[in-house]
């Protein structure tokens, strides 16, 4: 039995709920999610997985509090054990809450922390369905944070609802009877003593789910993938908007077929995009170079994995970075951008869309699983924030005004970047063309022509480079030491870098967002001369040091790299730096 | 009326003298001004080879992609802007080698579009290697010892995915060639034109002459090209005889008309969507 005053919860809590494949972990961490959202509370969730359809172990994360969490956290307060198998696995730890069904083990463990509830004797009782022991051990799990049971009832009946009345109420009385049963069983400290009450204009969402909505925002009208996890949800969550929105989702034969037919629809003037992971970028590269040499802007949205080959298929890396920057053959200009969390994911699709389409380019967004699977609480989107639509493409009349079959697809300017036209416009026509071709477009081999239109694809790079963002530095430029990090590793090093400052250790981070073009002038001599810097990132080799190293000239001291297939936690991080302070300074 | 002169590019062309293509592009002009187009109202997507620099030596939109990728481009602009006429042009090598797993989920696609396909059974650009429909035993510079493969049959493999509409033409029989164009581009789905098209300078066995003696015409027979089994025997006819024309139609439901497309404005032409138009979508997250 849990008694009063051995919980080490303050301010915030973890759950995790473990499981075999199948057993519903992650619907039952969305729907505890968004009861508390609706609370008030930020919540973030993030899952683990097998990449299995049944059996093995899997768990979903939630964490919220009253603060902004950004990260799962090493630490669990509180354990689901919906099979034996997670039982196993967290009976040795120390702390954590652990509920479990008597049922399910040989071996009841002993000790206040463990609490079982007989989830699949309640469901068979209450909902007619042992497969409903989830919903019980929700209800119980109510009891145990020391919230009431009413906005749990409300969501199982907007969950339910295509699925009938009938399972609605099963449900309903599963997680009544398992609340009832720990609050009789169970005597609990609530964790929060002023639990925030009211909601407000955040939502929950994944970030696979922000991007497709920042897509449909920011006018997307074709979208072509095959598919591939981590990226598949996108291309399912605009597929069943197709008619809504009015967008076409091809699903392509292959990853070489989806960037092509996206060509094909950006070259005839629709805006689009495609979704994959590090594999399907790779089969997409002749067609990422086709982009290049047409200037036909595309917008690619890698949602990495970590690999070789086909890797760890349900995990997170950060390790296609350089891929990004550098896959395609030959020269030409690209832009790539990594979004920190959900919400910046959602208004990143649209930067990267407007900068494909002024510097008719290939720009990349990197997500990875962790980013693009995690639910994240996503403030109250500000749409005024978004770039119009669209720009660079000639008009009707424009077009028409010019003398007939005229226009130059190429034609060369100060800027480098041709106004596009759109193939059906005025009495004109255009060539755009994978030779090295002449401004009308026609393919050529003239060495003079050849460096003009090299020199011509790649002038924008400067412009681009001036336009984007530099990382945000905090808490400001005066620190003698920073963790330099990019895309979804941020609410890790945040997290940590508090740690760390809380224990007096003058420590800050550079957090990398629109990273490529990178210039040489990123930060002044003075600035790096005595200034140590860590980086870290999810990945063996440390691609964003290496980048800044060729791209700047900036050499890190020290780097921090996970590849395991997991998300940094905050605390493992924070002692990581430690480590790498001490060895620093040490040496 | 139109004219088939308002097609000529100004682009220097660059194939062999006697090439077969020069009749393909003939046919082409002509098929347009008889169908009464203009320029801008047609696109061309080809790939990489001999045949796909056809579209350069028009006067019409062009998008020349990859090696092999036409298909999947041309559909993707077929998609976004149902009004222009799509042709995809390209070789036996770009198609049915490089772009063969394209070739057959475009049929399965059936966005309305034209697909033409220069046949001569070698390849051209690379001078002279085995291409997926040259003849077994043929010397090439790849297979010196004799072509060991069976030749591949693509109106069979057209017949068997149900594509819409399934032609073949000859180089050296130009009005009956545009009249096959005219209707490929006519018919409202994916149309497959393949023409016989000899390589004067790497194809020495299938020359005009050769090609001459065994076409025949199968708008003076009795062939019904709504009836599959038939036209699937037409498909593997090859040999002594070849048959040429409508080998094969079907009707089916086009992208435009499953997808609700049809009758639209095109995608690609509208005023951008109101970014606010997401917000019904905010319940979803709540």
């Amino acid at each position: 039995m849990a008694g009063k005053g051995d919980q080490k919860i303050a301010g915030e809590v973890s759950v995790r709920i473990g499981g075999e494949a199948g057993q519903g972990m992650s619907l039952m961490s969305r729907l505890l999610g968004k009861t508390l959202l609706r609370r008030g509370f930020h919540v973030f969730i993030n899952h683990d997985v097998m990449s299995r359809i049944r059996g093995g172990h899997n768990f979903s994360q939630v964490r919220f509090g009253s603060k902004p969490v950004l990260c799962p956290s090493g630490d669990v307060d509180i354990v689901v054990c919906l099979d034996s198998g997670t039982l196993r696995l967290y009976r040795d730890t120390p702390g954590a809450l652990t509920i479990f069904d008597p049922a399910e083990t040989e071996e009841v463990p002993e000790g206040h922390r463990f609490i079982a509830v007989p989830m699949s004797e309640i469901a068979e009782r209450e909902g007619k369905n042992a497969r409903m022991a989830n919903t019980v051990a929700s209800g119980a799990l109510f009891h145990l944070i020391g919230l009431d049971i009413e906005g749990y009832i409300d969501i199982l009946g907007e969950a339910f609802r295509d699925k009938g009345e009938d399972i609605i109420e099963a449900n309903r009385k599963c997680a009544r009877a398992g609340f009832e049963y720990a609050k009789e069983n169970h005597e609990i400290v609530p964790p929060f003593e002023d639990s925030p009450r009211e909601g407000s204009g955040r939502m929950l969402m994944t970030g696979s789910e922000a991007m497709a909505l920042g897509a449909l925002a920011s006018d997307l009208r074709f979208f072509s993938a095959y598919p591939m996890s981590p990226a598949t949800p996108i291309m399912e969550f605009l597929a069943a908007r197709q008619g809504d929105f009015e967008l076409v989702v091809e699903q392509a034969e292959d990853e070489i077929s989806a960037i092509n037919m996206a060509l094909g629809a950006s070259f005839a003037g629709a805006r689009a995009m495609v979704a994959t992971s590090g594999g399907g970028m790779a089969l997409m590269v002749e067609g990422i170079s086709l982009a290049g040499m047409t200037e036909t802007p595309i917008v690619i949205i890698d949602c990495q994995r970590p690999g070789p080959a086909t890797g760890l298929p349900t995990r997170t890396e950060q390790a296609d970075l350089l891929f990004a920057v550098h896959c395609g053959h030959g020269e030409f200009a690209r832009a790539v951008l990594a979004p920190a969390t959900a919400e910046e994911a959602f208004y990143m699709v649209n930067r990267a869309h407007y900068l494909a389409e002024k510097y008719q380019i290939p720009v990349f967004l990197l997500g990875d699983q962790f980013l693009n699977d995690s639910s994240w609480t996503v403030e109250d989107l500000d749409l005024d924030r978004l770039k119009p639509a669209r720009g660079g493409i000639l008009e009707e009349g424009d077009a028409a005004a010019r003398d007939p079959y005229t226009y130059k697809r190429y034609e060369d300017n100060v800027t480098g970047i041709t106004p596009r036209l759109l193939p059906g416009t005025g009495n004109q026509v255009l060539y755009a063309d994978s030779d090295e071709h002449t401004e009308e477009g026609h393919i050529t081999e003239s060495a003079e022509v050849r460096q003009a239109m090299v020199d011509k694809r790649l002038r924008r790079i400067s412009t681009l480079q001036s336009e984007l963002e530099g990382p945000s530095i905090y808490p400001d430029s005066d620190r003698k030491m920073y963790v330099l990090s990019w895309g979804s590793t941020l609410g890790a090093v945040e997290e940590a870098v508090e740690l760390l400052r809380a224990e007096d250790i003058d420590i800050g981070y550079i957090h990398f967002r629109e990273i490529y073009p990178v210039g040489r002038d990123l930060f002044s001599e003075e600035f790096l001369e005595d200034t140590v810097l860590i980086s870290v990132e999810g990945n063996a080799t440390g691609q964003l040091a290496r980048l800044l190293r060729m791209e700047a000239g900036i050499e890190v001291n020290a780097r921090i790299g996970r590849f395991d297939g997991r998300p940094f936690t905050a605390m493992e991080l924070a002692e990581s730096i430690r480590e790498k302070r001490g060895e620093i300074h040490g040496g | 009326m139109a004219d088939k002169d308002w097609f000529k590019s100004s682009d220097p062309i660059a194939w062999c003298r006697g090439c077969g293509n020069f009749g393909i592009l003939n046919a082409w002009k002509e098929a347009f001004a008889g169908l009464g187009l203009r320029p801008e109202q047609i696109l061309m997507v080809s790939g990489i080879g001999q045949a796909a620099k056809l579209p350069h030596y028009l006067r019409c939109n062009t998008f020349n992609g990859l090696h092999g990728r036409a298909l999947p481009a041309a559909s993707g602009a077929g998609i976004v802007n149902p009004g222009l006429v799509v042709i995809a042009e390209g070789g036996d090598g770009d198609g049915y080698a490089e772009g063969g797993n394209h070739f057959i989920h475009a049929m399965r696609r059936n966005v309305d579009m034209t697909y033409a396909v220069h046949d001569n059974q070698i390849y051209g650009l690379t001078k002279g290697q085995a291409s997926p429909t040259s003849e077994e035993s043929m010397v090439t510079g790849s297979t010196p010892r004799g072509n060991p493969l069976k030749p591949e049959r693509p109106l069979a493999l057209a017949v068997a995915s149900d594509c819409s509409f399934v032609a073949r033409g000859f180089a050296g029989e130009k009005d009956q060639l545009v009249d096959l164009m005219k209707k490929a581009v006519t018919n409202k789905g994916f149309s497959l034109l393949e023409i016989l098209q000899p390589c004067v300078s790497f194809n020495k066995v299938n020359t005009f002459d050769w090609y001459r003696e065994r076409v025949y015409d199968l708008a003076g027979e009795d062939h019904d090209p709504a009836d599959r089994a038939a036209a699937f025997e037409k498909a593997l006819e090859w040999g002594e005889r070849i048959p040429t024309g409508v080998i094969y139609t079907s009707e089916r439901e086009t992208h435009a008309e499953y997808t609700g497309l049809d009758g639209r404005e095109p995608l690609c032409g509208r005023p951008p969507r109101e970014a606010s138009s997401i917000e019904k979508l905010y319940p979803v997250f709540r």
